[in-house]
């Protein structure tokens, strides 16, 4: 890459060409103010906070979307852009409803944060909002469009990282509003439920499902009895709200949490993943040496995933595992294993889920097989957005909480379970059974290092018992069509499938970037996470699930083996072709 | 055999209706009288350029202009001039105004529609001469001796935009003709397409081949229909005769073009939205750089041009950049196409060589003020523009002097305002078009317009405060400074200039809740003068709120909490009983 010299507030910084202006200003120790502007995406240049003066240049300029030239000089920081930067920040004040106080963003809107930064104490101009309708379609994303600013992360993440196109700008000039497209309902649009335009959003306009009311009314109903689960995700970012860094394993201090929040028992999800390695790859190993024209096979532990593939690519249904999610596998074995070892009435169990995820709201209703046992799998979702809200209202100091165990007997997990919470993760833990089931041998590559990383789609191939595995690993939807195209080609034509095994998760960096996670998510930030879940995974005594004791028992004690017939009652479950385009 | 003889026709008086038509066929049926009908080829005009100057008579080969011709005069003109090919001095038209024809040198000399008339007045000679024997560089040296400078309003040069994209690598290029005109009041490049469309065609042609581009997008409004037809017809001809499409006029040089729709937004006429809306996108501007000429249309370099500007290249090609420079002033070259309307005698279409000043304009090529009230400004470069007040009427009309008015040249409106125009009114006015216009993309434009149009609106009801006029200053700064595309950052143009010029209007209106003009009605008050009143009881049963009380025994009052200021009793007093302040 060739270097080029600029300055910045006569500072000399030499940056790699292509370095935005608001990249580049870092090395000047400067921080350009921002609003619109997110990592994740494209700048789409909308909000005008960001605007700096470059010489030679007549008009200010915006620094996110500006690449540097050899010889640039700019300026940051004076009178004049200061006070463009608060008339603007004014305007979008005068348009955004003023009640922070009952708002799910306050004290983490980034809005807010700038009005403060500026010290706005007055309004300048007249108030005039936008009387716009609240979309409460789903029971998993809220619209509440006048409080939008219309940055447009939303829209760029849902089309051009998600490529689900649900939502869209529509109208113009002060009636542009956020929407589905087609003005309808967001229950009715494409929309996946993951998410990432909430996690994305600067304001509160995008807001989860908020269900933590439901969940203290559950506690506090003495006839219940009351489980939790937390997802392999949630335990290394729930932290971030508390003033811990991103992947800090927290496990043993959220079992402490959650029992003195008042839950019977405190299970970990990471417990029913290993019960899905065990029929997925099981699933796996039968189609690869019975019939392997059936493959590949493509994970669904991801409820947006599978929403997605209903929807847009039905004709790959075939390849679906059949295997249920982590936690509703969990969920039932709740409502049946542990309700007939303890002895309690499954009706008087109310399974609680701790997710990284909005879809998983979801999830536990799509169909009647998330009812297999009779009962609910699983009785409420809790995004781990919603648990930092209750551990504030519980009064509980995290930072002081001793660590404790997980509940017997769905809680004890290995390390595959836990690198569940990232992309890779499932594909890793499946190739340690699979390898196993198929050979009789323990997987050699414990850290195997081709479907780790944030890369879009990663593939790689093996041997596994003299044979070729050819596998790939998808994250963030928008990659998800070149796989799956190769897929249909190959079916098409009657060649050999590309691939044997497939894994795919909906958020970028998969749950640990999920769109119920802590806001201000980065790449940085989700390698930290991520290799926060690998650290768990290193330390674990016992790193496949096949080996986990806890599993063992629960075969030979309740479900005989994997794909059993009690196996395909409760663990199994079926999908169906939802397409929402016309030909 | 004879010469055939082609006739142009328009009725250019103020005359209702338009007699053009019966003209038409009274003329056709004189000469079928006379049994000249096969020789002659007698064709309606759309547009003449001249004004107000009754029926014009446009005569081929003998090249001469006949005005307030009546039908009593056919059978002189076609005895002398068709006949016997002599002038007759009592009918010629005098052109005594500044206009010079360069770009509309074909507008209604022509039959738009049919590309022999094209050819036969010179069109497609540029083409042939480059793809004889010009290379690209020599295009591009000769326009940049020609000086030529985008005629959409930026003013850039377009030698330096063409080369750009010359110089840009890549396996596809574009060029697009920017037809999106939207200003209000303006027509220029719809009668430039309506009436020359291969002038316009041709220079993208000459284009695509300097860039090397093999595309072009004509992309034209759809509130456009006769020029979308000509457009298309025009494109037709010009496949048919071999100057589009696969190997042009024998050579290897490639290049074909279609027509695309405006949906009806005016931002599309900003370059970046305007692509976006070709991509089938939502047609909002994106940031510049990378700029279209280097990242365009689908990531390709792509040139976009005005059609006035591209009506301008062939010109050039065939009487050499030299000549063209010799036109207009040193740093503006050539000649400017205006719509000039509002106040003046002769609105209509005008050609002026750059430098001109607007009083020229004003008062001989307009004929001053229609009402023979007083001039008070002059509005050009519509809603993007500013207003130019009387005192600066001799300014010569170029480029950097508009701008250094607090104006711009725009593409081309220019609106003649006398002092019954209200200052306020007309930034009202302009402002307004600019939010229903905003994308909504950028909070500067989108809520910055919005307030400031809030204000202006608050003050023409009389409900102005004293920080106001500070207030609007203040939210026009951040709009042109922080605003994304071109639309934004001009739009508080037409307020920035009347206040810096009239600030005393909006004084009066804010401080003493008057318009000096009348103009917004609002801050008016209808009261009746009692010496004066006769009592007839006219405004009385006129008003249509009955806001006018009293009977003819104790005469009338008018009640200011039910007038709607509608001045319908002030119209019907025939004895100026009622007044108006």
């Amino acid at each position: 890459m060739t270097k080029i010299k600029a300055n910045i507030n006569n500072i000399e910084v030499e940056v790699e060409k292509g370095t935005t202006i608001l990249e580049a200003a870092r090395d000047a120790q400067v921080a350009i103010p921002t609003l619109c502007k997110h990592q994740d995406i494209d700048p789409s240049a909308a909000c005008g906070i960001c605007i700096v003066k470059v010489e030679g240049f007549s008009r200010m300029i915006r620094a996110c979307c500006t690449p540097v030239e050899e010889g640039m000089s700019v300026t940051t920081h004076d009178p004049e852009i200061i006070e463009t930067r608060r008339t603007v920040l004014e305007l979008i004040l005068s348009n955004h409803p003023n009640d922070c106080l009952k708002c799910g963003r306050n004290n983490i809107c980034e809005l807010q944060k700038l009005a403060a930064d500026f010290g706005i104490r007055e309004d300048h101009f007249e108030e005039h909002l936008r009387n716009l309708p609240e979309d409460k379609s789903t029971k998993n994303i809220e619209l509440i469009p006048q409080k939008c600013i219309l940055c447009g992360r939303c829209i760029e993440v849902c089309q051009q990282v998600q490529d689900v196109w649900a939502l869209s700008f529509l109208e113009r000039g002060f009636n542009t509003r956020i929407s589905p497209a087609g003005d309808i309902v967001l229950s009715e649009s494409p929309c996946i439920r993951c998410g990432q335009c909430s996690a994305h959003c600067p304001t509160g306009a995008i807001f989860e499902y908020d269900q933590t009311r439901q969940a203290w009314d559950a506690l506090l109903d003495e006839k219940k009895h009351c489980v939790v689960q937390i997802a392999p995700a949630v335990r290394v970012t729930v932290g971030e709200a508390f003033g811990y860094e991103p992947g800090e394993n927290l496990t043993g201090k959220l079992y402490t949490l959650l029992r003195r929040m008042g839950f019977n028992a405190v299970f970990d999800t990471n417990f029913g993943a290993d019960v899905t390695i065990m029929e997925e790859a099981f699933e796996f190993a039968e189609k690869f040496k019975s019939s392997p024209e059936e493959l590949p096979l493509i994970t669904t532990c991801c409820p947006s995933w599978v929403d997605f593939m209903e929807k847009f690519y039905p004709d790959i249904i075939k390849h679906f595992s059949s295997c249920k999610s982590p936690h509703q596998i969990l969920g039932v074995l709740s409502k049946t294993y542990y309700a007939r070892s303890k002895g309690i009435d499954p009706a008087d169990i109310f399974m609680v889920s701790i997710m990284p995820c909005t879809a998983k709201k979801h999830e536990i209703t799509r169909s009647y097989q998330m009812a297999a046992s009779g009962y609910n799998d699983v009785d409420l979702v809790l995004t781990t957005r919603e648990l930092s809200r209750m551990i504030s209202q519980a009064g509980l100091e995290f930072t002081n909480l001793a660590e404790s165990e997980s509940d017997n007997i769905l809680g004890e997990y290995s390390g595959a379970g836990t690198i569940f919470g990232t992309t890779g993760g499932v594909m890793e833990a499946a190739l340690r059974t699979a390898s196993y089931n198929i050979t009789g041998e323990e997987f050699k590559e414990m850290n195997y290092k081709p479907v780790r990383g944030l890369e879009g789609v990663r593939e790689a191939s093996l041997e596994i018992a003299g044979k070729e595995i050819r596998i790939a690993v998808a994250h963030g939807m928008g990659n998800i069509e070149t796989v799956l195209n190769k897929v249909r080609q190959a079916r098409d034509k009657g060649d050999e499938m590309p691939y044997h095994f497939i894994e795919v998760m909906a958020c970028p960096g998969g749950c640990i970037g999920g769109g119920g996670q802590p806001y201000g998510v980065t790449d940085e930030i989700r390698s930290k996470r991520a290799s926060g879940l690998y650290k768990d995974d290193e330390k674990k005594k016992l790193r496949t699930s096949h080996s986990n004791p806890a599993v063992k028992k629960l075969y030979s004690e309740f479900l005989q083996a994997p794909m059993s017939e009690k196996s395909r009652k409760l663990l199994h479950t079926t999908f169906k072709p939802r397409p929402i385009y016309k030909k | 055999m004879e010469d055939k003889v082609v006739v142009l026709l328009k009725d250019t008086g103020v005359s209702n209706p338009d007699r053009t038509e019966d003209f038409y066929s009274e003329f056709l049926n004189y000469l079928k009288k006379k049994d000249l009908h096969e020789r002659v080829q007698v064709a309606r005009a759309e547009f003449a350029g001249i004004y107000n100057k009754g029926v014009v008579m446009k005569i081929w080969p003998n090249n001469v202009i006949y005005s307030n011709v009546n039908t009593s005069d056919f059978e002189k003109i076609v005895e002398k001039t068709i006949v016997e090919n002599t002038t007759i001095e009592e009918l010629l038209h005098k052109d005594v105004s500044r206009t010079k024809r360069v770009v509309l040198r074909n507008c209604g000399k022509i039959d738009p529609e049919r590309i022999e008339d094209y050819i036969s007045a010179g069109g497609y000679s540029s083409l042939k001469k480059i793809l004889k024997g010009m290379n690209p560089d020599e295009v591009i040296e000769e326009l940049k001796e020609s000086g030529l400078r985008g005629r959409g309003g930026g003013g850039f040069p377009t030698w330096m935009k063409w080369n750009f994209a010359r110089q840009a690598e890549a396996d596809e290029k574009f060029i697009i003709c920017n037809a999106d005109e939207g200003d209000p009041g303006a027509y220029m490049d719809r009668s430039i397409i309506e009436g020359d469309p291969h002038s316009v065609i041709e220079g993208m042609i000459i284009g695509g081949f300097t860039s090397g581009a093999s595309t072009g997008y004509f992309y034209i409004r759809a509130e456009y229909p006769l020029a979308i037809e000509r457009v298309q017809k025009a494109l037709d001809q010009a496949r048919e005769h071999g100057f589009l499409g696969e190997r042009i006029l024998g050579t290897d040089f490639n290049f074909d073009m279609e027509v695309r729709l405006g949906a009806g937004a005016f931002v599309c006429g900003e370059e970046t939205s305007l692509i976006a809306s070709i991509e089938g996108k939502r047609g909002t501007p994106r940031p510049r750089p990378p700029y279209p000429s280097v990242q365009g249309l689908w990531g390709k370099p792509t040139i976009i041009n005005n059609v006035e500007t591209l009506a301008n290249i062939p010109v050039i090609i065939e009487k050499g950049g030299k000549w063209f420079s010799g036109i207009g002033t040193e740093k503006s070259s050539g000649t400017k196409v205006f719509a000039l309307t509002g106040k003046v005698k002769n609105s209509g279409l005008i050609e002026v060589p750059m430098g001109v000043t607007l009083r020229e304009i004003v008062n001989d090529v307009g004929g001053g003020i229609e009402t023979g009230a007083e001039l008070k400004a002059v509005q050009t470069g519509g809603p993007s523009g500013g207003v130019i007040p009387y005192e600066y009427l001799d300014t010569p009309v170029d480029y950097e002097n508009l701008q250094k008015l607090g104006s711009i040249m725009g593409s081309g409106g220019m609106i003649v305002m006398d002092e019954t125009d209200c200052m306020v009114d007309v930034a009202r006015f302009y402002l307004r078009f600019c939010v229903d216009e905003s994308c909504g993309k950028c909070p500067p434009c989108r809520i910055g317009g919005y307030q400031l149009l809030d204000i202006l609106n608050r003050i023409a009801k009389g409900l102005g405060r004293e920080e106001d006029l500070e207030k609007m200053e203040k939210i026009s700064e951040a709009m042109v400074r922080a605003s994304l595309c071109g639309l934004g950052q001009t739009a508080p143009n037409p307020v920035f200039s009347t206040l810096k010029y009239f600030r005393q209007e909006y004084e009066e209106h804010v401080k003493d809740r008057r318009c000096r003009t009348g103009s917004c009605a609002e801050l008016m008050r209808y009261s009746i003068n009692q010496e004066r009143c006769t009592r007839c009881s006219l405004c009385f049963k006129k008003c249509p709120v009955n806001a006018v009380s009293g009977d003819r025994k104790e005469g009338y009052t008018i009640e200011q909490e039910k007038c709607i200021k509608c001045g319908e009793c002030y119209e019907v007093c025939r004895f100026n009983a009622v007044e108006r302040e």
